[in-house]
């Protein structure tokens, strides 16, 4: 009797460590988590094959795939084909999202917002609404004498990074100054932070006369009216998903730079400025667990495209996915 | 038996010091990089995560970044300063705004909460009837029970409108957090009150009841003094939560690293700043979380003994 208890509990040990084993692991970045999550879960619907991502954050992603905890990490912020070749990784996109300029002012729903003005209000150098900078975009718009506050996250997230690289891009100054970053300190003194996107689309909700950057999908979510931007053409661009797909057209995203580069703010008349691509980071040497990864990657391309859609984010475009699998085969991991 | 028995309790009592020794050793080995980079200075900083050049090579960078000068970057690799790479500028951090929102924090909650606590435990323990005391007895400990994250997304969502309509300035503020986690720690004060209230001699209370007194001169004579050491434990108990509350307080207290001039402007606490920070912080960023941690502990520690045992002893004598 014992004897059979004894083999029972060895098999189901060995079946639990193989079951184990069949579960591809990766963890990384929380911008594109709601994505990687569905497509996961639709994966496993389609194949049977489990993918377990875990929100950690680009830089503990990164820690992770440097340390070869995990099968594949998500970082916001690509890493150099120098630090890729140093630690033996692979890099390739896995999503594109936009970032948007949430506001609330009561009876005001079609503001625009210029280069400039994004960058003066992060700066915390607009103090009131009928600021030059914002009424010259704004004809015919009423804006109030009322104090603007600047929502922006408490919390170091990719999308804090991506929007500071946006605004880096734009000025100068800032580049300067503060630089993109995960976290910041933001300057002035009429802004407040929210903890996560929930945290700042509540803020933005409930503080009238207030603007923040939030990512698309949750300012949709949550009602919040979001600002026309300026794009490099100098045209004022709706927050769409045909928008964010022109936009992640444009991007210059090459293979032979392990796609290294950051697609805020390209060029293009329709173009959406603060768009952000999200990566996926591989251990070069782990050809077979790789196949696997590469495989779930692709068959999200091609069949997760309404999932991304739905959540605000844009599939890749079929030209950049080409290429993508291409780089998979130079590789050997597809 | 026996030695068993005494060998169990003291091997458990003593896995607590053990477990305490423990986090102090990694709390400060992890903190030390921070610690020898900005020493004591750390605790009057209100600076936080601020970029400065590098002494001695300001101008070198300057000249780099004027040469590397266009509009707009074509080539992404000038902008993207990989962590790994080494870099001309150094990031400060102080903890002077993390550790007066803390303290403030804490102050705004004690000061709400303790004169509502002894009104319930003394409501509780000697003006109530014993059904209607049970009944708002088990809503206390009730309330003592809620996780914190509903207590930040209620306070959120319903509490600072009304704060910030009633006392303008900002929603989520030094003030809003306070309240909220005034009522937090309020039911442990309430509850521990009322249970050493109650252990105050029926004797005592006839006998002066008998020579006469008011049901208010009881209260104010007998029944406090006679229960001030379990108040006081109780405070103690409610100030160890209120300074180490994390979740309730990163959604109220607006997560700002300045310091506020009013009590309606945003600001934020140690365990709010190693929360939201953590995820994506490296390097000295981490070990300068590390140090807060260590702050916040040591802090705790010196609060809480300076309360037990000056206050503990002065009441007893």
């Amino acid at each position: 009797m014992t004897k059979v208890i004894k083999l029972a509990l060895v098999a189901s040990v060995l079946a639990g460590g193989l079951s184990a084993n069949d579960v591809l692991k990766g963890s990384g970045a929380s911008f594109p988590y709601s994505v990687y999550q569905k497509w996961t879960k639709a994966y496993y619907k389609a194949t049977g094959i489990k993918v377990d991502y875990i929100s950690k954050g680009s830089s503990k992603g990164i820690k992770d795939a440097k340390a070869r905890q995990v099968d594949f990490a998500g970082t916001d912020k690509p890493l150099s084909p120098k630090v890729l070749k140093q630690n033996n990784l692979y890099q390739f996109p896995g999503v594109v999202g936009a970032i948007t300029m949430g506001y609330n002012i009561p009876g005001v729903s079609n503001l625009k917002l210029s280069r400039s003005a994004i960058v003066a209000i992060s700066e915390g150098k607009i103090k009131y609404w009928d600021n030059k900078l914002i009424t010259a975009a704004n004809a015919g718009l009423k804006l109030p004498h009322e104090k603007v506050t600047f929502v922006h996250r408490a919390d170091g997230s990719g999308t804090t990074f991506n929007y500071t690289y946006f605004l880096s891009k734009v000025s100068k100054e800032w580049r300067h100054t503060y630089g993109a970053k995960k976290s910041l300190n933001w300057p002035g003194n009429q802004h407040i932070g929210g903890n996560k996107n929930t945290g700042v689309a509540s803020l933005i909700k409930q503080t009238p006369y207030s603007v923040g950057y939030i990512d698309y999908a949750d300012a949709q979510k949550n009602g919040i009216v979001m600002a026309s931007v300026e794009n490099r053409a100098g045209h004022y661009i709706k927050p769409e998903l045909k928008a964010f797909q022109i936009a992640a057209a444009k991007a210059n995203l090459d293979p032979k730079k392990d796609f290294y580069s950051i697609i805020a703010d390209p060029k293009g008349a329709y173009s959406y400025p603060i768009v952000a691509a999200t990566f996926i980071l591989v251990p070069a040497e782990k050809q077979e667990t790789n196949k696997k990864v590469t495989a779930f990657f692709d068959w999200s391309y091609k069949n997760g495209q309404e999932i991304a859609k739905s959540l605000g984010f844009v599939p890749l475009p079929d030209a950049l996915t080409d290429k993508i699998r291409k780089y998979w085969e130079e590789k050997g991991i597809r | 038996m026996e030695k068993i028995f005494q060998k169990l309790s003291l091997s458990s009592a003593s896995l607590v010091l053990v477990i305490l020794i423990g986090i102090f050793i990694t709390l400060f080995s992890a903190a030390k990089p921070a610690i020898e980079e900005f020493g004591l200075h750390f605790l009057v900083d209100p600076t936080w995560n601020k970029e400065v050049p590098v002494e001695g090579t300001a101008d070198t960078i300057n000249t780099a970044l004027n040469n590397a000068d266009e509009d707009i970057i074509e080539d992404e690799d000038d902008m993207i300063l990989d962590e790994d790479e080494e870099s001309q500028t150094k990031t400060l951090y102080g903890g002077l705004v993390p550790i007066v929102g803390t303290i403030l924090s804490t102050l705004i909650a004690l000061s709400f909460a303790l004169p509502i606590a002894m009104g319930i435990a003394v409501f509780l323990a000697e003006i109530a009837s014993k059904n209607i005391s049970k009944f708002v007895g088990m809503a206390i400990e009730l309330l003592a029970a809620i996780p914190s994250i509903i207590f930040g997304m209620w306070g959120l969502y319903y509490f600072a409108p009304i704060i910030s309509d009633a006392f303008g300035g900002y929603q989520v503020s030094l003030l809003t957090a306070g309240l909220v986690l005034g009522i937090m720690i309020l039911p442990f004060m309430a509850a521990i009150t009322r249970d050493s209230m109650n252990t105050t001699p029926d004797v005592l209370k006839e006998s002066a009841y008998a020579l006469g007194a008011t049901k208010f001169e009881v209260v104010k004579d007998i029944i406090f003094p006679y229960s001030k050491v379990g108040i006081i434990g109780s405070i103690i108990l409610a100030l160890g939560r209120a300074l180490g509350e994390t979740m309730a307080v990163a959604f109220l207290i607006g997560a700002v690293y300045s310091l506020p001039e009013k009590i309606t402007d945003p600001t934020i606490s140690i365990p709010v700043a190693m929360a939201v920070n953590f995820g994506e912080a490296s390097g000295l960023g981490e070990s300068a979380l590390f140090y807060l941690g260590l702050i916040l502990f040591v802090m705790s520690f010196i609060i809480i003994s300076v309360a037990k045992f000056y206050f503990l002893k002065k009441v007893k004598l």
